[in-house]
């Protein structure tokens, strides 16, 4: 052919008349390689490889880094007792879907057999569709939004039967919130401050607003911040003040709540506060004056100054492990009950560890929604629906002299 | 071979291009059948199109055009969200193919729309002034999808920049674009090769541009403004040109990518993506093309490479980017790098090829 005298059109024609041949023809070799893991038992060794996927650096390494070291104490714990031998292999996701899909790409090649995470909601859409794919059991620690499990009213994604929540979806926290406080008669104006920009934080308040219309509770104003501007609340108080608003919801995450509670304490504004879950682990804030958190409300599964011996164990382990004083927060007893409740599943069902992972998958899937699997948590007594959604009942606790306590 | 030789030093530069990214697409292709590719590797391979795309269309605004865009980001965005929008609302009854094509070309129509809009003031102006306005639009599309709901229903779309709730959905109805959180069930359409023919219909249209008559008078407003206007060269036209182009091949790069991953949210495609796609370009050479596919390529897989290391892999990636730029920018380093060229092109007695067009 000769390429110098080629004209234009020629070439065009050429292209085109290629692109749409290759394109029509070529497109099916691409199948996606079905998933095992390692199936030979001396490679295997008799040792249940779990995958971990958390945002361990970035904006959201807090909780991440809150997960894996929960899971780190639970593994460590069935190892030293000798119920199973397991292997965890954390690997980072930086609360971006790319690198969480990355990340567990990665855990393949390693040869996991399930997975503990991810950690924040929009990676873990995109990781649970993954594993949906191959056939990957899946326990996510705190990934709320009802995209992940699918198959429910009001998600965009097919329903993902390998994947089940330990935590509550954020429906349920935003709904019950706006019960409790219109059941308690907590408030009459009602003010909302939240993150515009975090699935977490929206989703809730989006369910919250829905409830409160129902219930009659009178929202006076709503104000938002995103990522870039959560260090300063001054605008969203006095808004939420000029209205005369006596209770502001918060379903933020505990840092931004803590500079609200401590910028309202300076400006002398003193509604009742009301906070979800990912406002735990605020009194371990290093640097916090516990005193302007004194009253507030908030529906948390888990407490870490709580009595009972299994939560001061796992404290114990906890800082042990991690080398520091703080306390675990919520994240933490999240990222230790995933892991419980996969070993439980793993004795229930009998699985064994060279099994191929889409089998592991099936087996620990129909021991979740059994009626009869509990998994006594840290974060309460747990069970299954057969969506993946968690049944668990959330605690209402206030915060009084600087610890919680039981409404 | 008789005829090859005959080709111009460009055309030949732009075939040896095409040549590297087929046989990459080849070899991969090889080793995915063969199946001695890894899991982490299958897995990269769409969003090394997508950056190699990118990272080709930005080359263009900052190597070509010599105009510093900072808000790469934020066309990325507007293509991806155009395309999942349009690919879900034709349904899955249409062929996958025809949906897919259709998306592309979607979020080329809008990223270049956004193009026009912004670029037809600012392309008046001199300078660093560019630059702030684009990384201000990068800002201001994520802030916008943050506050942006699309539904769709039986009586077709809704829309809100208040609450999925405020978009009134009947039963049955479907978010399409939810706020902060993005959109979710998003359907699989991105293959390797609909990432391979993308990348070459890029490189087509940037690299024939470049070898064209507009390709130069851009070209001639880079390198010498006043120089150009008084030949009679429209300058704000010709950049503008560039610009609207860039940002069409980088809306259709978003869609390509966004269509890779059940969920994408507004977030992923701000300030520090369009930095990266800048990295990208920058270490593979201002206007040389396809130095910048290369460079796509290697940073992408990199970070993944060096999983093992753990936390401190940041770090590592960090050390290497700046010493891969002192070696390309550095002027001692430039220098050492010459000689040892020259001793080489003595041995050989051949004169050292330069790939695309430089923007020394």
């Amino acid at each position: 052919m000769d390429l110098t005298r080629m004209s234009r059109r020629g070439f065009l024609q050429l292209a085109g008349t290629l692109g749409v041949s290759t394109l029509l023809g070529g497109c099916g070799s691409m199948e996606r390689r079905p998933y095992t893991g390692p199936t030979d038992p001396q490679k295997v060794n008799g040792v249940f490889r779990i995958g971990g996927i958390a945002p361990l650096t970035g904006p959201a390494a807090i909780y991440g880094t809150a997960n894996r070291d929960g899971a780190l104490v639970a593994v460590k714990e069935v190892n030293d007792s000798g119920r199973l031998k397991l292997e965890l292999n954390f690997q980072d996701d930086e609360h971006d879907p790319e690198k969480a899909v990355n990340a567990y790409n990665n855990l393949k090649d390693w040869g996991l057999k399930a997975l503990v995470g991810t950690t924040t909601t929009g990676p873990c859409v995109a990781v649970t569709d993954e594993t949906n794919a191959d056939g990957v059991f899946q326990v996510t620690p705190s990934a709320s939004s009802i995209d992940v499990i699918g198959g429910v009213e009001g998600s965009n994604e097919p329903a993902k039967h390998n994947v089940f929540q330990i935590c509550f979806t954020d429906p349920n926290q935003g709904t019950a919130s706006a019960s409790y406080i219109a059941e308690q008669k907590l408030a009459d104006k009602v003010a909302v401050i939240y993150n515009n920009a975090d699935a977490y934080s929206t989703g809730i308040f989006n369910n919250f607003q829905a409830k409160a219309e129902e219930l009659g509770l009178n929202i006076v104003s709503e104000s938002t911040f995103t990522d870039d501007s959560a260090n300063d609340f001054t605008v969203q108080l006095n808004a939420a003040k000029s209205e005369g608003a006596d209770l502001i919801f918060l379903p933020v995450y505990y840092t931004p709540a803590s500079i609200i509670l401590q910028q309202a304490d300076a400006m002398g504004y003193q509604p009742k506060f009301f906070g979800v879950d990912g406002m735990d682990g605020i009194l371990s804030l290093e640097g916090f004056d516990k005193s302007v958190a004194e009253g507030v409300m908030l529906l948390t599964p888990f407490v870490a100054t709580a009595h009972d011996e299994r939560t001061q164990r796992f404290v114990q382990a906890y800082k042990e492990l991690t080398g520091s004083q703080e306390l675990p927060s919520q994240f933490a007893a999240d990222g230790y009950d995933c892991v419980m409740a996969i070993v439980q599943a793993i004795e229930v069902s009998g699985v064994t560890p060279e099994m191929p992972a889409p089998e592991i998958c099936e087996r620990l899937s129909e021991t979740f929604i059994q009626p009869d699997f509990v998994v006594k948590g840290l974060t309460g007594d747990a069970r299954w629906l057969e969506t993946g959604e968690v049944d668990k009942s959330p605690k209402g606790m206030i915060i009084k002299n600087g610890v919680y306590e039981a409404m | 071979m008789e005829k090859v030789r005959h080709l111009s030093k460009a055309t030949r530069s732009n075939l040896i291009t095409y040549g590297l990214v087929t046989a990459a697409f080849i070899i991969m292709d090889l080793l995915i059948e063969t199946g001695s590719a890894s899991y982490s590797l299958m897995g990269l391979l769409v969003p090394i199109c997508a950056y190699i795309c990118l990272a080709t269309s930005l080359n263009l605004v900052v190597g070509v055009s010599g105009e510093l865009s900072l808000g790469h980001a934020g066309f990325m965005s507007i293509g991806a969200f155009t395309g999942i929008v349009v690919v879900q609302l034709l349904g899955s009854g249409t062929n996958d193919v025809v949906r897919m094509l259709i998306g592309l070309a979607s979020a080329a129509a809008t990223a270049s729309v956004a193009g026009i809009l912004i670029g037809w003031p600012v392309m008046r102006l001199q300078g660093d002034y560019l630059a702030i306005v684009t990384l201000a639009f990068g800002e201001i599309i994520k802030n916008l999808l943050n506050n942006f709901w699309l539904g769709v229903d039986k009586y077709g779309l809704h829309f809100s920049m208040k609450s999925a709730m405020a978009l009134g959905l009947t039963d049955g109805g479907r978010v399409l674009i939810n706020g902060p959180q993005g959109a979710s069930g998003i359907p699989h359409l991105s293959s390797f090769f609909a990432g391979y023919l993308l990348i070459m219909f890029t490189l087509f249209v940037v690299l024939n541009l470049i070898n064209s008559r507009s390709g130069r008078a851009i070209m001639a407003v880079r390198d010498n403004r006043i120089a150009a206007q008084s030949v009679g060269i429209n300058v704000t036209k010709y950049r503008l040109m560039a610009f609207v182009i860039a940002a069409a091949l980088a809306g259709m790069a978003g869609a390509l990518y966004a269509m890779n991953y059940s969920s994408v949210m507004p977030k992923k495609f701000d300030f520090n993506t369009s930095i990266l796609i800048l990295v990208l370009v920058v270490l593979g050479g201002m206007g040389n093309i396809r130095g910048g596919v290369i460079s796509a390529a290697v940073l992408t897989i990199l970070p993944e490479r060096l999983r093992f290391i753990g936390d401190f892999r940041m770090l590592i990636y960090a050390l290497v980017l700046i010493g891969a730029m002192n070696l390309t920018y550095d002027t001692r380093l430039v220098e050492w790098r010459r000689k040892i060229r020259e001793k080489f092109s003595a041995k050989r007695q051949g004169q050292d090829e330069r790939g695309g067009v430089s923007g020394e």
